[in-house]
């Protein structure tokens, strides 16, 4: 068992990272490229968003001290939040949206995969349930890096300097931070340098088949887990805890 | 107080059956496999539900007739639990279940557990005319647990049951 602290911040990052990309995702409502994409785009942001919900409201549980899900949500601040950069960034155009969830959902596989493993009942509970979820998602981004990278020259260049752009927020997904060593020895967490050569496979797979080269080894943006942010966390943050701002407490 | 409880739960559970899936009210929420357990107590009633999907929208709704359901049948002190181990699947629907589904207009689950790539290649039959020849057209439909897809006969589109 690690510590209180340690499992709280643990859950906080794994809510965070799902609340923020499902908020983002969410920004593509009713602007898809097509309708059956803006359904698409729509069904993933809530998976995200109930995942999220599910892994914020055991942190209130484990955190102890009369919060809920909602309040760990909407009332903190930028600097207390633990979701990766690469959640944060921009929606962008389309091939930077799908980018963005190339990279993400195939971490999310294998991360929850490993989770299911967790000591941790609780988590390895939700892990179990938002695999299947995470499977479909990493497929939909797979489609559509294979789309985009053998469709037009535009498409495949636009993909290809989106994937290059974005490549250097995905190191921080597998930095292993002083809770990671300790929640490792505590079964809680896997070792995230054994994911990170799995998740280069599959990702390098599916760029492979897609036309795209993989980028090589060069600078990696980290700072998410010291509460340290880009720019576009708190721009987020402002539209999205608006309400419980403006009106502490409401309720629908 | 201490009420005396009088009711036992294969009572409740046939209760029960009047909860549907607001998204598919041909199913009752056992049926689909959303019902997990009932447990009587000297508190009471507990009724334990898993979601289909982490951020089903219908939960919220389901909890409120569970309630409604018990309350109308004199039963008052209900908890509605939401668990989420086991991981609720397809797998659970009977046949029955299925040919419900069918009979709504959704294509039931073909295969066991949630497979993304299994799902693109299999031949899914139209509810409507019963023709294979079928198109998908996104593997993300109007909710959640649907995919949607297209049939080259009767040219219809139609919803179809995710494998999960």
């Amino acid at each position: 068992m690690g510590s209180k602290e340690q499992l709280f911040k643990y859950l906080l990052r794994l809510g965070d990272n799902a609340l923020i990309q499902g908020h983002r995702l969410s920004e593509w409502c009713s602007r898809g490229p097509i309708l059956e994409e803006d359904i698409a785009l729509s069904n993933l942001a809530l998976d995200n968003i109930g995942r999220a919900q599910a892994f914020l409201q055991y942190a209130s549980e484990v955190e102890g001290n009369g919060h809920t899900a909602d309040d760990l949500a909407y009332r903190r601040s930028e600097r207390q939040y633990l979701n990766f950069l690469i959640t944060e960034l921009p929606t962008g155009n389309f091939a930077y949206t799908i980018t963005k969830q190339l990279f993400i959902a195939q971490y999310d596989v294998i991360l929850f995969e490993a989770l299911c493993k967790s000591t941790d009942t609780t988590i390895a509970g939700i892990a179990a349930k938002a695999i299947k979820e995470a499977r479909y998602h990493a497929s939909h981004a797979s489609d559509w890096c294979l789309r985009l990278g053998m469709g037009t020259a535009l498409s495949h260049d636009l993909l290809q300097n989106e994937i290059n752009d974005i490549w250097m927020f995905t190191g921080e997904m597998f930095e292993m931070t002083e809770l990671d060593k300790d929640l490792v020895q505590f079964g809680i967490s896997p070792d995230l340098t054994i994911l990170q050569n799995i998740w280069l496979d599959k990702v390098g797979s599916v760029l492979i088949k897609s036309g795209i080269q993989l980028p090589g080894q060069g600078y990696q943006q980290t700072g998410s887990q010291q509460g340290i942010h880009t720019e576009h966390l708190g721009h987020i943050l402002s539209e999205m805890q608006y309400l419980q701002r403006a009106y502490p407490d409401a309720t629908w | 107080m201490v009420s005396q409880i009088q009711y036992t739960k294969p009572q409740v559970l046939r209760m029960l059956v009047d909860v549907r899936d607001p998204e598919i009210p041909v199913l009752s929420i056992e049926e689909i496999g959303m019902l997990r357990d009932v447990v009587i107590d000297e508190n009471g009633c507990e009724v334990i539900i898993t979601p289909t999907y982490t951020a089903c929208p219908a939960m919220a709704m389901i909890e409120k007739d569970i309630k409604q359901t018990l309350a109308d049948q004199g039963i008052d002190v209900v908890k509605v639990t939401t668990v989420f181990a086991p991981a609720w699947s397809t797998d659970w629907m009977s046949e029955d279940t299925k040919e419900k589904l069918r009979a709504y207009g959704i294509a039931a689950p073909l295969h066991s557990t949630c497979d993304a790539a299994k799902d693109k290649s299999s031949i899914v039959e139209c509810p409507q005319c019963f023709s294979t020849k079928t198109t998908l057209i996104s593997q993300f439909g109007s909710t959640a647990c649907k995919a949607l897809y297209r049939c080259e006969k009767c040219l219809e589109p139609f919803d179809y049951f995710k494998c999960h």
